[in-house]
């Protein structure tokens, strides 16, 4: 049975929108998104390619780029955007609750 | 479609074919056995990691399937007869070729001292797995060549636990590569490991127990690296008489001499446009990839230019490097401090464009404003100074119109 686990994660304005910031917690690590239309998301925070931190990566519209090899994803449904990422990223529920986004670590 | 070659580029353009709709054969022909793989991981992970070494392969047996790639491994290309569009194996057998790629990358240079041939050079995997085995505690390693392969071999010499010399011809490592703000924040890294760097030294000779040095001096060695350089490997391309001007002579859609043949990745040159057309080579991992995207669309009848900006990188200790863009071309250098002491140098030219970057810090630090510049630099910006001088200004909107 899927169990909600909404998990603070930071303020809004924390982000700037089209950028990135990385959130350890329990051992795994996630990046969160503010994108150009002021929504947030979420995804596993290392690449599927060469497990690189993608928080140290560029946003630019919905693409999150990893800063090692260029491997692309889009950060709203994870899709790997063609070589060197081959694989999708993990997405997770957000919320935004009085300006403070929370994630959603579920089982 | 046909490919010579078991890097990057290889898997790239294969991938590419079928991106652009291609239904018809693919067939990589290597000289090695292994599929194509990835050659950034031979001098770091290769050899420091715990695991055994191991390919990073860039096509596994399940993309060739689903690609439908017939890959001909272990015997390598020996002759290309234009005339008949047959690539000539190492077996005796025949590829034709409606259209074919050359990635056969380049090869270390060899050192020409008397006892060279003990040097070891790193080209390929099995060149990692003889180095890595031969990095036991506390051998005396003498890396030949201050650039970017020997100083990530002396970086994973001292994680194994070996006691290491780099030895450099020019008056500092990394000549060629970096300005002296940077490349003396690595040779620090590398003395703090306990590295000893050894600069403006030439070589007399190698014998069973040290490399001399040219003032006499002798330097312990166990085992010797060579890291001095690589040549673009051009002899298929020149005995089928294509043209060659420092590698295989591209134009900008990256087709040879012959119009049937394309080359991409280090063994080649070709027209740049985003710096005045001058003619480059480079042996980069993006490069290769990008070429090889180009050339594949081209190959099916595309009449895409290459204009992608270079872009390199280069892992020494906790210590990543890249530069984009060609900062040799600049005349001005603005510097950019991030935090924790990393920063990233902007080369301008006479005009103010902006025509490189290169930069320095702990893990990927730089990684994102390096890759804003690489684009800026594509762009042909002339972008206002304080910002870039400003690491805590975003360069983002510098892109926006």
């Amino acid at each position: 049975m899927y169990v909600n686990q909404w998990i603070e994660v930071c303020s809004t304005d924390d982000i700037d929108e089209e950028d990135v910031m990385r959130f350890d917690h329990k051992g795994q690590t996630f990046a969160i998104y503010h994108s150009p239309d002021n929504k947030f998301y979420a995804t596993d925070g290392l690449c599927t390619h060469e497990k690189i931190h993608l928080a140290d990566g560029l946003v630019m519209d919905n693409i999150i780029e990893c800063p090692k090899h260029n491997g692309r994803f889009d950060y709203r449904n994870g899709a790997a955007k063609g070589a060197p990422a081959c694989v999708n990223l993990k997405t997770y529920p957000v919320k935004v609750e009085a300006d403070k986004v929370f994630v959603d670590l579920g089982a | 479609m046909v490919i010579i070659g078991g890097g990057k580029a290889s898997a790239r353009a294969a991938i590419g074919f079928r991106e652009h709709g291609w239904e018809g054969s693919i067939t990589i022909v290597s000289d090695e056995t292994l599929l194509p793989y990835d050659r950034p991981p031979l001098s770091k992970a290769a050899i420091t990691d715990e695991a055994d070494p191991h390919a990073v392969l860039l096509l596994d047996e399940g993309m060739i399937a689903s690609l439908g790639v017939t890959f001909v491994g272990g015997a390598g290309a020996t002759s290309i007869d234009r005339k008949h569009k047959t690539v000539h194996l190492a077996n005796g057998d025949e590829v034709p070729y409606h259209k074919l790629l050359i990635a056969t990358g380049a090869e270390p240079r060899r050192l020409t001292t008397p006892g060279a041939e003990r040097a070891l050079m790193l080209r390929d995997l099995r060149d990692a797995v003889e180095i890595r085995n031969a990095f036991t505690p506390d051998k005396n390693i003498a890396v030949i060549g201050g650039g970017f392969i020997g100083l990530e071999l002396a970086a994973s010499a001292v994680s194994r636990g070996c006691k290491v010399t780099v030895i450099e011809a020019q008056p500092r490592i990394l000549m060629r590569g970096v300005p002296e703000d940077i490349s003396s924040i690595i040779k620090a890294r590398h003395e703090t490991a306990g590295t000893t760097v050894l600069t403006g030294t030439g070589i007399s000779h190698i014998d069973a127990t040290h490399v001399v040095l040219s003032d006499g001096s002798k330097v312990s060695a166990d085992i010797v690296i060579a890291g001095i350089g690589a040549s673009p490997r051009t002899q298929l391309a020149e005995d089928a008489k294509l043209t060659i001007d420092n590698g295989i002579a591209c134009d900008a859609g990256m087709r040879t001499s012959d119009p049937d043949i394309f080359a991409s990745g280090d063994c080649c040159s070709f027209p740049h446009p985003v710096f005045g057309d001058a003619r480059l080579r480079f042996e980069a991992w993006r490069n290769a990839s990008d070429q090889a995207e180009v050339a594949a669309e081209n190959m099916l009848g595309g009449t895409k230019t290459y204009r992608a900006v270079p872009w390199f990188w280069s892992d020494q200790h906790d210590l990543t490097l890249q530069i984009a863009g060609m900062p040799g071309l600049g005349k001005t250098i603005v510097k950019r401090l991030l935090k924790d002491g990393a920063f990233i140098l902007c080369h301008l030219d006479a005009d103010g464009r902006l025509v490189g970057a290169s930069g320095i810090g702990q893990g990927n630090v730089i990684a994102r404003d390096v890759r804003l510049l690489e684009m800026l630099v594509g762009k042909l910006s002339k972008p206002d100074l304080a910002i870039l001088a400003d690491g805590t200004a975003q360069l983002k909107p510098l892109l926006k119109p």
